[in-house]
């Protein structure tokens, strides 16, 4: 809404440094990674931060709908096969199992999975 | 990034309060944007609040981000950068930022950039991806160089049957495919609009947006509208890279939808936007009193006809009205609509809107389905509690 309180809006450093050595550059420098993107504490959540966020924050995991763990499987392994993403077997199956159990249709919290929106 | 307590309360003005697709999703500022609600951080995807689809351009710092890999580009120096043009031509050229602006004529467009996971997040069954709600669209007018003219100017080698496009984001890992998108050569030389372009709204390409220059494909997807273009490469062959091959593929039906659940057996590139109609005003589930008019407002758009009628139903859909379209900026551009009513007595109203195209083409009543979320176009609604 507008006008509203601004009271609830984050305002993260902007930081538009125009460079000293060159009018030629323009440069920006990124935010860190969301918080409220923490993953849920339970067996093999160190093994998923070791891998996962190499490439990416995990708001990108805890936003997902909660579907089966067959699908959490399948998008490992389109981590490993598709993006080329270095994890070896045995964490890609901790990963898998962590992702299953902590994000999967079984799990409770967050977005479930058939709720219809209303628009 | 800060101590959860501060993302605190963030929840008012994104929406999420009555938005379903938006719960968790705080409003957040990166450099030279306006507070942009949240979809992940690394790499960045901003979407922008719906209250901005009142008006038919939508600012710069409110413009959605959305990026594939990590890194992305946040230093850009054009002392050292080049457009490079390459492949099957006669004469391959590395141009800096000056030479395009002093060596091609100057062409501008409105047009509508739009994800094709726009409105993932209300995908029923629900689907992996991106979980945008609908704010990950933008309209601005777009300048600078006709691609044709690039290409001209290049010299295309008889033989020349795509052109490929890449930015300077490069995958973090080796393993990992490079964002290379393809268009074919006669969708570049038959469009005048199709344009290399290094201002939007006037000004230089926010570094978020593809600075500094980004293809713009009219009335296509976003996913052709390459950010921190680099290199354009002419083909005498179909590219057959991942982000063609594999991604940004649509099942192959008139609709491009499938029964909801299933897998399709066929599937093309996605390319041509859908006609699409959005409320902007008021929010979903406001309160509002009996016997006063209420203005709806909102933005409607398509794939590159323009937009003839937006249509607003007060009964569920038995009866339409025609609503007020505001200026004509151009096929490919939002065209803004307006439609005011005056709720005669207290109670739910349901509102809803639907847009038509001027080749008859609208939007459907009941979702349309794939499994990657993509091209949603379905009929919008927003309920009022009349007190």
């Amino acid at each position: 809404m507008f006008g509203k309180s601004r009271g609830a809006v984050v305002l993260l450093p902007v930081l538009l440094a125009a460079s000293s050595l060159a009018q030629t550059v323009k440069s920006i420098r990124l935010p860190d990674d969301n918080a409220l993107g923490r993953l849920k504490p339970a067996p093999g959540v160190e093994v998923v931060r070791q891998n996962c966020t190499a490439c990416h924050s995990t708001d990108y995991i805890v936003l997902q709908p909660r579907i089966d763990a067959q699908h959490w499987e399948g998008e490992v392994q389109k981590m490993i096969k598709v993006y080329g993403a270095p994890i070896s077997d045995a964490d890609a199956r901790s990963i898998s199992d962590y992702l299953g159990r902590a994000y999967g249709s079984e799990a409770g919290g967050g977005k479930q999975a058939p709720a219809r929106p209303k628009r | 990034m800060l101590p959860r307590e501060s993302w605190g309360g963030a929840s008012g003005p994104t929406g999420a309060e009555t938005d379903p697709a938006l719960v968790g999703r705080p409003l957040v500022r990166y450099p030279e944007k306006a507070d942009l609600i949240l979809l992940t951080s690394r790499p960045p995807q901003l979407e922008t609040p719906r209250r901005y689809f009142q008006r038919a351009i939508t600012p710069n710092s409110a413009f959605f981000v959305r990026y594939h890999l990590f890194p992305i580009p946040t230093r850009v120096d054009l002392g050292t950068w080049r457009l490079n043009v390459a492949g099957e031509v006669e004469r391959p050229m590395q141009l800096s930022l000056e030479d395009l602006k002093s060596k091609f004529e100057t062409t501008k467009v409105f047009a509508v950039n739009q994800c094709s996971g726009n409105s993932r997040a209300r995908f029923v069954p629900r689907v992996f991806g991106g979980q945008w709600g609908d704010g990950a669209m933008g309209n601005a007018e777009w300048s600078d160089a006709r691609l044709r003219d690039v290409l001209r100017a290049a010299g295309l080698k008889p033989g020349a049957l795509q052109v490929t496009f890449n930015g300077l984001d490069t995958p973090a890992a080796p393993g990992v495919p490079d964002f290379i998108k393809a268009l074919d050569i006669g969708r570049i030389m038959d469009d005048p609009d199709v344009i290399v372009a290094w201002e939007m709204n006037g000004q230089p390409l926010p570094m978020l947006n593809g600075y500094p220059a980004r293809l713009v494909v009219p009335g296509w997807y976003s996913t052709y509208w390459v950010k921190h273009l680099s290199e354009i490469t002419v083909l005498d062959h179909i590219f057959d890279g991942f982000w063609m091959a594999k991604a940004y593929r649509i099942p192959d039906t008139p609709s491009g939808g499938i029964e909801p659940g299933a897998t399709p057996t066929r599937t093309v590139p996605i390319t041509r936007m859908k006609v699409r109609s959005i409320i902007a005003w008021p929010e979903n589930g406001s309160r509002v009193p009996a016997r006063r008019p209420v203005t709806l407002k909102g933005v409607a758009f398509d794939g590159g006809y323009g937009i003839s009628e937006v249509y607003v139903s007060s009964d569920r859909g038995s009866t339409w009205n025609s609503a007020q379209l505001g200026e004509d900026l151009g096929r490919y551009s939002f065209r803004e609509w307006s439609s005011t009513c005056t709720p005669a007595r207290p109670g739910t109203y349901h509102l809803m809107v639907r847009a038509v195209s001027r080749v008859g083409e609208s939007q459907p009543l009941e979702p349309l389905w794939n499994p990657a979320g993509y091209m949603r176009n379905v009929v919008e609604a927003v309920h009022l509690e009349v007190v």
